[in-house]
């Protein structure tokens, strides 16, 4: 009998008698004798953790989520949930995508290295940068890097970090960790119905500044329409210019490198994952400029013996597990498995699959507004601005009464101020917002 | 001497895998890109084009790949079959816990009610609550520890969450002027990395002859500027550092933490606890010791533990239990007193912490403890059955053999055609050419002895055979410095080259 769940893991093979046998060729009586851990530190107690059968621990797991309420979620504020196609879960979830570690052995991990040199390339399009890394964790810690990557590539004595005063607490947090080891200071820049307050953001840059941060779309989701002048104001100041953004959303608006981004970061998980408790994949990419200098893995392409394309992770000597201190991060494990799916959902799609789902987040969050802009007490979008799949509506009743009320009839949404709620179109089907409306007009008087 | 230990049969060649990757050729070329399939550009703006946004907030056009599913389907199986997993066959590479991932944490991870979004209300997410809740929970008993963060979405995110709590609360006591973390010269890369990037001054700091903490060099590193020292039990040789005790004294004493690079946990599980030892910070690799899938780098997760004096810096928010009613605890989020803040910007790799939990609870405090047993009991066992020389024992989980004049890495390229994974290679330095090793311990006796096989062919295979390796994988062995002269790092590159 293999594994007998009674004594032990049910993935140890061995049976009894290998058991044994083992135990001779090493000379020992029990796999206690091989352990060398002074008494004094043993532990002999129990964690207390009972064992179960693979259907008990299933039937565990789905009760304890079915405490999960089932709402329609007008959710998004930098995680959305896009619907995923079938062909990403089935193919993703092949074992060998699944089983297999960092391609140290490039030569028996072709496939992966291909797929993730295929995703570099899918950036190097949307962006426009010469130059896009094999993943970081998620958006904020993407920006975080971005930030250590301008401490050591600009030469000015300055250490401001400026981003906009409505960057998601979430990204803010994370950043100040990323530069509570360095002389870099985070400061808050204005901004003005929903985007970039420019003159405010001109009169606070000066050269003390080393990194300009912007998002498009804004965490409001309204479109900036300024980010030119931002590119300029940091060419001006020797500053590095890093955009906010995800392959979504690239799709269509302009491209980061036509507006003088230095380096794009976000969530590039809008692709490839469901809502997924904000499980995210940290997209970085930058200009050939810092090739030395960026963070996390790189797929390049080579040569084999048989003077075949080859793939590699290449460049090491930027990375911990070699210049170790002095690495240009400390990642190691990062979202690999994560930048394969969104491969894969980009692949889907294909350009025109991915403009018209950046096209229809567009024209369906506009009507979505207009339609809620018709309600008693209600008024959407609450900026004059261009919208890309979610806005901000303004209510006269206040905003967590009205969400309450819409998540008991079945809709989650997010209150950003006492009377402002944010809504999301993404992922969410037609007839669920026909019912979202319906229930609107009825929570909103 | 190959294969003619063990069970003495001596039939050496039955013994080993030989086996031929997958390998599709088109024109020359391994398979071809998506990009070299197909690329189309679409183009947005312009006159009557349909687009709702005006031309100067819209980029010109987009080119990429239009494939037919069907086409797609092929071009990842076929990717997929270029790849070498665990499910493959054993894959022994040192210090990265190579385990079997049980394929029904897959299902439960895919159920529906766990597509949750992070911004819903806590009440209406009680299930992804209670599940965070109790692997917390979890995590602290396996680890001795009185406090955990989930929320760091992998080992070094979770030293990087230790070195900042460090900080905090040497800053919270005053004491902010300790600026240097002691890292063992053996440590993983990323201890050195994560101190550095905390704003640390790193001292490295040398073994002793038998591989250990030099407790003498210890004295010397440590003083009052010491912020923590960093460590790993069993250290990278898979050596217990057996004056554990003293050396949490030695740094404690000076007001110093300690931090427990969790890396290595398989190896003690049921058997000692991080906590019991006298750490007082530690990450766990749920992608190592509880079996979460590697996903070809990632994701993972590094949940941190602490003791209670560490507690009020951790990470917000954490998960705690909020009364509820007779039948049904619930539970709520809360900031820690005096946290650090965010180190994600949510709660970190949700979906791999459910892997994680339903892989405890699979296996209990019997199925843990025999993990470890079997894991070190397989380390030995396959050390006992290879002819390079293991220079430091008793080692656990892992060993680290020396291919003695071979080249480490070569040794390793032939490796693969014997249809296996090679070790990690070249590290720790201490060892010279380290063939570092950690069979776990889901391999059965019969796999072992087909690694050991292929080991001990290797072992009796001269240079230039080793030099030439490999020829049964997908491609052959790679040119890495030209990969790195002239770097393309993209598809857009190589049609730069076409041209």
């Amino acid at each position: 009998m293999h594994g007998s769940h009674a004594t032990g893991s049910p993935y140890a093979p061995h049976t009894d008698e290998e058991r044994s046998q083992m135990l001779d060729a090493v000379g020992a009586e029990t796999e206690a004798d091989l352990f060398d851990i002074p008494e004094a530190v043993q532990f002999d107690g129990e964690f207390d953790i009972d064992a179960r059968s693979e259907r008990e621990t299933r039937r565990l797991v789905r009760s304890i989520l079915g405490r999960n309420d089932d709402l329609t979620e007008l959710l998004g504020r930098g995680h959305y949930g896009y619907y995923i196609p079938s062909l990403v879960d089935h193919l993703a979830d092949r074992s060998e995508f699944l089983t297999s570690y960092t391609q140290y052995q490039p030569e028996v991990s072709q496939g992966f290295l291909q797929a993730l040199f295929e995703y570099q390339s899918l950036l190097v399009e949307l962006t426009g940068l010469e130059i896009a890394n094999c993943s970081m964790y998620d958006a904020a810690t993407a920006l975080g890097e971005a930030a250590t990557l301008a401490e050591r590539v600009r030469d000015t004595s300055g250490h401001r970090v400026l981003v906009p005063d409505r960057l998601l607490e979430g990204r803010r947090s994370t950043l100040e960790n990323y530069v509570a080891g360095t002389d870099l200071v985070v400061e808050a820049y204005p901004t003005d119905d929903g985007n970039v307050d420019l003159a405010a953001l001109e009169e606070a840059t000066d050269e003390e500044a080393v990194m300009l941060y912007a998002e498009n779309p804004t965490v409001r989701g309204t479109i900036e329409e300024n980010l030119e002048a931002v590119g300029d104001l940091a060419v001006a100041n020797e500053a590095l210019f890093v955009l906010g953004s995800d392959p979504i959303a690239l799709s269509v608006l302009q491209r980061p490198a036509d507006v003088g981004a230095d380096v794009v970061v976000g969530d590039a998980s809008v692709l490839g994952l469901p809502t997924s408790y904000g499980m995210g994949l940290g997209l970085f990419a930058t200009s050939e400029d810092y090739l030395r200098q960026v963070p996390g893995r790189l797929v390049g392409a080579s040569e084999d013996s048989t003077d075949r394309r080859a793939y590699t992770l290449t460049l090491q000597t930027r990375e911990q597990h070699i210049r170790r201190e002095r690495a240009t991060s400390n990642i190691c494990t990062n979202q690999a498995w994560v930048a394969l799916r969104t491969a894969m959902h980009a692949a889907s799609l294909g350009p025109n699959g991915m403009v018209d789902l950046a096209e229809r987040g567009v024209t369906r969050a506009e009507d979505l507004a207009e339609r809620l802009d018709d309600l008693v007490g209600v008024k959407a979008p609450v900026h004059d601005r261009h919208h890309f799949r979610e806005f901000v509506v303004r209510v006269d009743q206040p905003a967590p009464a009205i969400a309450s009320d819409l998540e008991k009839r079945g809709f989650a949404v997010h209150v950003v101020g006492e009377h402002e709620i944010q809504v999301c179109v993404a992922g969410v089907s037609d007839a669920r917002i026909d019912s979202f409306v319906t229930t609107f007009r009825e929570v909103a008087r | 001497m190959s294969g003619s230990r063990g069970d003495g049969d001596g039939r050496s060649e039955d013994k080993q895998v030989r086996y031929d990757q997958a390998r599709y050729v088109e024109n020359g070329q391994y398979e071809p890109l998506l990009s070299e399939k197909d690329l189309t550009r679409v183009e947005i703006g312009g006159e009557d084009d349909g687009s709702p946004l005006p031309d100067d907030l819209t980029r010109d056009s987009l080119e990429l790949p239009e494939l037919s599913e069907p086409e797609l389907a092929r071009h990842y199986t076929r990717l997929s079959q270029m790849i070498y997993g665990i499910d493959s066959g054993p894959y022994p590479l040192g210090s990265c816990t190579m385990k079997y991932n049980p394929k029904f944490t897959e299902d439960v991870a895919a159920l529906p009610t766990a597509a949750v979004h992070p911004d819903r209300s806590e009440r209406s997410i009680q299930g992804t609550l209670e599940l965070l809740y109790r692997l917390q929970d979890y995590l602290g008993r396996i680890g001795g520890m009185d406090a955990v963060t989930l929320q760091p979405p992998a080992g070094a995110a979770g030293e990087f969450v230790g070195i900042r709590v460090a900080a905090a609360y040497h800053e919270h006591n005053g004491e902010g002027h300790r600026d240097e973390v002691i890292v063992p010269e053996s440590a993983h890369g990323t201890n050195f990395a994560t101190a550095a990037l905390g704003g640390y001054d790193v001292v490295s700091l040398p073994s002793d002859d038998d591989g250990r903490v030099d407790l003498e060099a210890l004295e010397a590193a440590l003083s009052e500027n010491t912020a923590a020292l960093m460590l790993t039990n069993p250290n990278t040789l898979g050596l217990f550092e057996r004056d554990i005790t003293e050396i949490a004294e030695m740094v404690h004493d000076v007001g110093g933490l300690l931090y427990y690079d969790g890396a290595n946990l398989n190896a003690l599980l049921g058997r000692a606890r991080p906590g019991d030892m006298g750490f007082d910070v530690m990450h766990y690799n749920v992608h190592k010791t509880f079996a979460t899938p590697h996903g070809g780098g990632g994701p993972g997760a590094g949940p941190v533990g602490v003791v209670d004096d560490l507690a009020p810096f951790l990470p917000a928010p954490r998960v705690r239990e909020n009364g509820g009613s007779k039948s049904e605890t619930s539970y709520e989020l809360f900031d820690p007193d005096h946290t650090i803040g965010k180190v994600h910007g949510y709660q970190g790799n949700w979906l791999v912490l459910i892997k994680a939990f339903a892989y405890i609870a699979r296996l209990g405090d019997a199925g843990l403890a025999d993990a470890s047993a079997k894991a070190v009991l397989n380390a030995n066992y396959l050390a006992s059955q290879i002819g390079y020389d293991v220079p430091y024992e008793p080692f656990h989980h892992e060993f680290v053999a020396s291919a003695g004049e071979q080249d480490a890495a070569d040794v390793a390229k032939r490796m693969l055609d014997y249809g296996v994974h090679p070790p990690t290679t070249k590290w720790p330095e201490i060892v010279p050419e380290a063939l570092m090793t950690e069979p776990t311990e889901v391999e059965s006796k019969k796999t072992l002895d087909r690694l050991a096989a292929a080991f001990n062919a290797v072992a009796d295979e001269d240079d230039p055979t080793l030099e030439a390796a490999p020829d049964r994988t997908a491609a052959r062995r790679i040119d890495q410095t030209s990969a790195a002269r002239s770097p393309r790092l993209s598809w857009q590159t190589l049609d730069l080259e076409d041209d």
